[in-house]
């Protein structure tokens, strides 16, 4: 049952949402095609940074110190129950949204996009966000210097989404 | 700045350890394929992106992001009683969270600022206050019901079924969002 609605996941929501614009009189096709130059416009900003960081993350993989990295860490890891591939995404995550695409798209790459390693780096990235990017902007915007426990709280989010996404997978799909 | 050290740090780190390990082929040949990887990359996910942001537009103009702002109404009052007794915050602060729920990005980030904005000018000036962190750390844990990126990026990988990774993110996007705001309410009270 679970399953097959997670298969069918996009169709259903096609079929939902495309259903509440006929219901509600809205032009479907014209109103998604403005969507998709939205769309555009967004595919348009990550193409710089991952452009640059892209052969930064290869050329790191290639030469072995993204092993050696991970391979350090692996005892340390191996304690917390969190697989040490995905090190590299867990310290660039909060840090920058570009890097973390990259390494990102690199552990599932390499990893197998099925894979255990693979499933965690992905559910780590689903439920975090580029957590000093956006302290940066509300902050800035509001005119706050100060801004107290906001950093450490928020970092102790990360922390959990950190080794909470490596449990509920080996749970689910070890 | 913090990318250009990062970057430069990923460029020098390779290099020394293709010295090291004798990969300086691999590492020299590394960096060009990136180069073609990113490209590939891009044109693999785009399309899933472009169709979301074509789902998410149509969901905005049926109006489904505002009855989702109505309803989570009474549960943000709760959460931000100060700010709730300001209409404007307040439609701004559910606009906001619904937005975010839904994968608006581009909606969510103005009305967001709006209603930190508003409980900036509610508090003393240039500190923020115990709701406005609150809102900060409501927005940096992602409460994205549905994540098409790394959908995306796991279909482009060849996925069996890109969204069977949900019920995980969910309980992780949870633990995350309980743990940021009961890290701040303990932090709040130490002055």
């Amino acid at each position: 049952m679970m399953s097959t609605i997670l298969a069918l996941a996009v169709p259903l929501i096609l079929a939902f949402v495309g259903i509440c614009a006929a219901v509600k009189g809205v032009d479907a096709f014209r109103t998604m095609s403005k969507g998709v130059l939205e769309g555009l416009k967004t595919v348009k900003d990550m193409f710089p940074a991952l452009l640059v960081l892209f052969p930064a993350i290869y050329m790191l993989r290639a030469s072995g110190a993204l092993d050696a990295f991970t391979d350090f860490l692996r005892p340390f890891f191996g304690l917390l129950g969190i697989p040490s591939e995905v090190a590299p995404l867990a310290l660039l995550r909060p840090v920058s949204g570009g890097a973390a695409t990259a390494a990102a798209a690199d552990i599932i790459h390499s990893a197998g996009a099925d894979s255990l390693v693979g499933r965690t780096a992905a559910v780590m990235m689903g439920s975090s966000e580029t957590t000093l990017y956006v302290i940066a902007v509300y902050f800035g915007a509001a005119k706050i210097k100060d801004t107290r426990h906001a950093i450490p709280a928020a970092l102790c989010a990360d922390a959990a989404v950190f080794l909470v996404s490596a449990w509920i997978c080996r749970l689910l799909y070890g | 700045m913090i990318l250009s050290l990062i970057w430069l740090a990923f460029v020098v780190i390779a290099l020394i350890f293709s010295l090291y390990t004798g990969t300086e082929a691999a590492v020299g040949a590394a960096a060009l394929e990136g180069a073609g990887a990113a490209v590939e990359f891009l044109l693999a996910v785009g399309g899933i992106i472009c169709l979301w942001c074509a789902v998410m537009e149509l969901m905005r103009c049926c109006g489904i992001a505002d009855v989702l702002a109505r309803a989570l109404r009474p549960a943000l009052r709760r959460l931000f009683p100060g700010a709730s007794e300001d209409r404007e915050i307040m439609q701004a602060l559910s606009a906001n969270v619904s937005a975010n729920l839904l994968g608006l990005g581009n909606a969510a980030t103005p009305m967001g600022i709006q209603a930190a904005r508003g409980m900036a000018r509610l508090g003393e000036s240039g500190i923020a206050s115990d709701e406005l962190c609150r809102l900060v750390v409501l927005n940096t844990a992602s409460i994205q019901l549905l994540p098409t990126t790394i959908a995306a990026i796991r279909a482009a990988e060849g996925a069996d079924t890109p969204f069977d990774i949900l019920p995980a993110v969910w309980i992780s996007s949870a633990v995350s969002v309980i743990v940021g705001l009961a890290a701040a309410r303990l932090m709040e009270k130490r002055k």
